[in-house]
């Protein structure tokens, strides 16, 4: 491609990262920790893998602080696909970023999934090339990520569980409230929008003790100011369309081809399978029935003919035994 | 696309295909973008690619295929080890992939065949077009690569059409149902 002129070229913007995100629409993203592993889950139809050193569940069992994977592993799952490959960075942590990005990572997942890096901030996903998935669990955590620069939303659901009733409580709040601002005049979204900023103002009073006025900087380059009229365009771009302006995955409990349909039919766009797959009795037979239950989610026929004889599915874990320090879906704001 | 038929004043109407059986009301199928192993996954388990190659046998389909819906119309890839199922509709190989990674995608002005002005076509993570023969026409080139080719009633687009609101390409495919 060296005959490219590239001063005519323009990369990494919003269209760009945006549309790199519907081109995933109506799939399944996989976890997986191995180049076999990638493999079975572009044999099996994934839209794309997430490169991970351990799934969900295994980063619960082990503990410690979980950061971004190896980077060879990440490699050697890129060089095995030609689907899209994906990795998480912590919380705040634009370094862990700033390589997966000269990896040659195709998009970043800021995840709650890993330990957070910054108790402040999550990333200015704007100063990235390549786009951002991030997680939700109600419209504000979605609105502040969208303003932040994600390309891509997933409810955040509660990882490594194989229970599904976070992710769902997580899209019904989402949607829940999407409807409530369709009753609501402008000035009211504004107040809503303005709420939302909140969170940004805490953490520069909690820094320099002064408080924020509409001129000062309250996050990556953007002032107060700018960050209330941007954050009320985002929420009234959602009011307008009844959804969020960006694709909505599900994710962090799906463990059957039902949840996945269950997860498309509350309207997310497609699902994330994470500790799912790769710990089920028959990975590839589970991964390829998702993908159909995912492309064929309102035909319950079609659900009922997959799901026969996928074997045992991850056991899963009852979310009120989970200690409420180790819950992942609390982590980031 | 509806917006086409309205903007035209043309009667027809703009379906989502999911089952073979939406097929039969076309005249015409616009393969989009995504990944095109997991599109061609879904074509043949659902029994729609044996549909729609029954349809270009009787030549009564016309066919519009962009990024991944390029790869698929292709008779042959420069990969030939991908696991894809081509439609085989025109005379020309692929390259997957060929600009490189998420980061190298990219926005950029074209001239296309036919059009007065130039088109600004969105590249993501998108083939081109590495060789063609017989009936297949080049309408637009990127550099020395091709992005667009034509042959019969088929079209293909190594870009986005769908994400801008520049309609010329849609028009385009309307006028060759």
């Amino acid at each position: 491609m060296n005959e490219f002129d590239i001063s005519k070229l323009r990369h990494g913007t919003d269209l760009i990262k945006k549309g790199f995100s519907k081109m995933q629409k109506g799939g399944v993203i996989m976890d997986v920790t191995t180049a076999e592993q990638a493999k079975i889950a572009e044999k099996s139809g994934a839209v794309a893998v997430m490169a991970l050193e351990r799934v969900p569940a295994d980063i619960r069992a082990h503990g410690g602080v979980a950061r971004m994977a190896d980077p060879t592993i990440i490699k050697q799952i890129i060089d095995t696909v030609s689907i899209p490959v994906m990795a998480k960075a912590r919380i705040g942590h634009f370094v862990e970023a700033q390589a997966l990005e000269a990896l040659g990572v195709d998009m970043i997942d800021e995840s709650e999934v890993l330990t957070p890096a910054d108790p402040f901030y999550h990333i200015d996903k704007r100063v990235f090339t390549i786009p951002f998935v991030c997680g939700c669990r109600n419209l504000g955590e979605a609105t502040r990520r969208i303003w932040e620069g994600a390309a891509m939303i997933r409810t955040k659901g509660e990882a490594g569980t194989g229970n599904i009733i976070e992710a769902v409580r997580h899209q019904r709040m989402v949607t829940g409230m999407i409807r409530t601002l369709k009753t609501m005049q402008n000035a009211q979204v504004q107040n809503v929008a303005e709420g939302y900023c909140q969170n940004y103002v805490t953490s520069f009073k909690t820094l320099t003790n002064q408080d924020a006025d509409d001129k000062t900087v309250v996050f990556g380059s953007y002032t107060y100011s700018t960050l209330k009229k941007e954050m009320f365009e985002v929420l009234k771009e959602t009011k307008e369309l009844q959804r969020l302006p960006v694709v909505n995955f599900a994710a962090g409990g799906i463990a059957t081809p039902a949840d996945a349909a269950l997860m498309m039919q509350l309207g997310n766009d497609g699902v994330f399978v994470g500790s799912g797959i790769f710990k089920s009795k028959n990975p590839e037979k589970r991964a390829k029935a998702i993908v159909e239950a995912v492309a064929h989610f309102d035909e319950p026929a079609k659900i009922a003919e997959v799901s026969k004889n996928l074997g045992d599915a991850m056991l899963g874990i009852e979310i009120s035994t989970i200690p409420k320090e180790q819950l992942l879906q609390e982590r980031g704001w | 696309m509806n917006r086409v038929f309205k903007e035209e004043k043309q009667t027809g109407q703009a379906i989502l295909v999911r089952q073979p059986r939406d097929i039969d009301a076309c005249d015409g199928l616009i393969i989009p973008g995504g990944e095109s192993t997991t599109i061609s996954r879904i074509l043949v388990n659902s029994g729609m690619h044996e549909v729609i190659r029954k349809r270009m046998s009787q030549k009564n389909i016309a066919l519009m295929g962009t990024c991944a819906g390029c790869v698929l119309l292709a008779r042959q890839l420069t990969d030939s080890k991908a696991d894809v199922r081509l439609l085989e509709a025109m005379d020309m190989q692929i390259e997957r992939n060929a600009f490189g990674r998420q980061k190298e995608s990219c926005e950029r002005s074209i001239a296309i065949k036919g059009f007065s002005t130039l088109y600004t076509a969105v590249f993501i993570r998108a083939p081109v077009i590495t060789k063609i023969w017989g009936a297949c026409e080049i309408l637009a080139t990127a550099g020395k690569e091709i992005v667009m080719a034509r042959q019969d009633n088929y079209l293909a687009l190594s870009f986005h059409p769908e994400l801008t609101d520049d309609l010329r390409i849609h028009r385009y495919f309307l006028e060759m149902l």
